[in-house]
């Protein structure tokens, strides 16, 4: 194409995501602290915004380290073991990029709801799961639950097992091997797909909100918080929510950023479940 | 022996229990009543708008934001400029900003504060706006690795033998990236159908209006007609699957093209 185009590409592409992306986040920014610090911090430092601040990391604190332990057993039963059926384990893995949050969220309303296949059950050892704490972490974990087996199991399909037979033959357990030879070679893909896990986690929207109920002050995470302050006109609390939030998608796209440095990035969710083995990207060597 | 059992055991029972489970709970419900109430609650008047709403738009946005990502990819493959790292980490900001913040800071921009008089809050061109910047890394991902395998020499040949931009670009560019292209627009496509965070905020959920179908499942659900919402969530799951296994089938056949 010819340097005649340079410019003209240039602008469209750089305003598209300039008046897409780029002014939009940054007014939020400008909004939040249009009133000054101390307006920003009082609206984050009601109860009821602490108390959602504190809902959403304990949902992180139990939904990220179950999916990690499941990812990472997953994807080691994946490229270890080879078992009938193994390939509509790695299919089904992938169902929650495939369907809408709220579907995700109706869902578990349908088998842990009142009404649900297990309403009775639950009820009857006194445990309420939806509109409660439960609901929420089921929620979060469901919708983020393909990221760190699609993290993690290329990169031991890719190292193949020798190390870790040689380490078995030399005498090591299966802990010892795990934790000296796979978890050193997985780890930029385990720290990737754990980073990938915490961000949906955090941003969850659309599948918590059916669950939860949104009860102020009990079950409502940041981004209800957000979702009800905008309902309830207050502009300055979702605007400073927003920005709590906001920073830490910055602060993720650096860290993936960084550890992608020189491959190819693959974390668009449903695409990578349908791309092929020579689109998939190098693995980073340790 | 123990691990080779217990370990599938054990992923296919935490997996059962977050997901497989509920969407046979889905499908259930959804036919719980027969054939006939899973037709009615999909043909109601409220389902049909909002269905027709959430399609047009997302093959729209799937539409324009495959123009877009082509241009936007061009720019970070071929050409040099000082911050290019800054933008290409841009382009996955919607993906890592959570979807209600994406939202509110179109809102913010384009809604009745909108310091450019711009106000599309409660109108489909808001669920536009929120769907395109929702989508806007697929479709930039997905064209992006295929323009840096591009072969340049071919272009160089075109133009050398007096080809202008514009043939080069149809006749050698285009045929290359359009397998690409159009696996992006499904991926983009798929995401936009059952998109709901983004979009909640600035469509204002009228319903024959501004309602999409993730928003009218959860009204359904907030209404407690389950079997309603189950009908439509099976609907909007057939589509997106059906995309999803399209975009397969394109990306096998193009493969097996270029292997001949």
């Amino acid at each position: 194409m010819t340097t005649r185009w340079r410019w003209p590409i240039r602008v469209a592409a750089l305003g598209y995501l300039g008046l897409l992306i780029v002014i939009p986040v940054g007014s939020v920014f400008y909004r939040a602290f249009e009133h000054g610090l101390g307006a920003a911090w009082d609206a984050i430092s009601t109860p009821d915004a602490v108390h959602a601040l504190l809902l959403t990391l304990l949902v992180v604190l139990i939904a990220v380290p179950a999916n990690t332990i499941f990812g990472v057993g997953t994807a080691l039963i994946l490229a270890r073991h080879r078992f009938r059926g193994a390939w509509l384990l790695d299919a089904l893995v992938d169902i929650p990029l495939a369907i809408s949050p709220v579907v995700v969220g109706l869902a578990l309303i349908l088998v842990y709801g009142k009404a649900g296949w297990f309403g009775n059950l639950l009820a009857g050892w006194g445990i309420q799961v939806i509109f409660s704490v439960p609901g929420i972490v089921m929620a979060s974990a469901a919708v983020s639950l393909p990221y760190v087996v699609r993290e993690v199991l290329p990169v031991l399909q890719e190292i193949g097992d020798e190390q870790e037979q040689a380490a078995a033959t030399l005498g090591a357990g299966p802990l010892a091997t795990f934790r000296r030879i796979t978890l050193p070679s997985i780890r930029h893909g385990l720290a990737y797909g754990v980073t990938l896990t915490t961000a949906r986690v955090l941003g969850e929207f659309g599948a918590v909100v059916i669950v939860s109920g949104a009860i102020e002050g009990r079950t409502q995470t940041l981004t209800l918080f957000i979702q009800d302050s905008v309902d309830n006109l207050n502009p300055v609390g979702a605007y400073a929510g927003s920005v709590i939030l906001a920073l830490i998608a910055l602060v993720v796209l650096a860290i993936l950023g960084r550890n992608t440095e020189g491959k190819e990035r693959r974390w668009q969710s449903t695409s990578d479940q349908f791309q092929s083995d020579s689109e998939k990207p190098l693995l980073s060597t340790t | 022996m123990l691990v080779r059992i217990a370990g599938p055991g054990l992923a296919i029972t935490y997996l059962s229990l977050l997901v497989l489970l509920p969407i046979a709970a889905v499908l259930s419900k959804a036919f719980s009543g027969g054939l006939g109430a899973l037709w009615s609650a999909v043909s109601q008047p409220e389902a049909v708008a909002a269905l027709k709403l959430t399609l047009l738009c997302s093959l729209g946005v799937a539409a324009f934001n495959s123009v877009a990502g082509l241009v936007i990819a061009w720019m970070l493959v071929r050409d040099e400029f000082p911050g290019k790292r800054i933008v290409g980490a841009i382009i996955d900001l919607p993906f890592a900003l959570p979807t209600v913040v994406a939202g509110l800071t179109l809102l913010s921009l384009y809604g009745p504060d909108s310091p450019f008089g711009v106000d599309v809050a409660g109108t489909p061109f808001g669920i536009l706006l929120a769907l395109a910047f929702v989508t806007l890394p697929f479709s930039v991902r997905s064209v992006q690795p295929v323009l840096v395998e591009l072969d340049r020499e071919a272009e160089e040949a075109a133009a050398s033998l007096g080809a202008t931009s514009a043939v080069t670009l149809r006749r050698i560019v285009l045929p290359s990236i359009a397998p690409a292209m159009l696996a992006g627009a499904g991926l983009a496509f798929a995401r936009a159908v059952g998109e709901f965070g983004s979009v909640v905020l600035i469509s204002g959920n009228l319903p024959f209006k501004t309602q999409v179908a993730s928003s009218w499942i959860f009204s359904l659900s907030q209404s407690d007609d389950l079997s309603a919402a189950a009908a439509v969530s099976i609907l909007l799951v057939a589509i997106a699957l059906a995309v999803l296994v399209g975009i397969g089938l394109v990306r096998r056949r193009f493969n097996v093209d270029e292997s001949i």
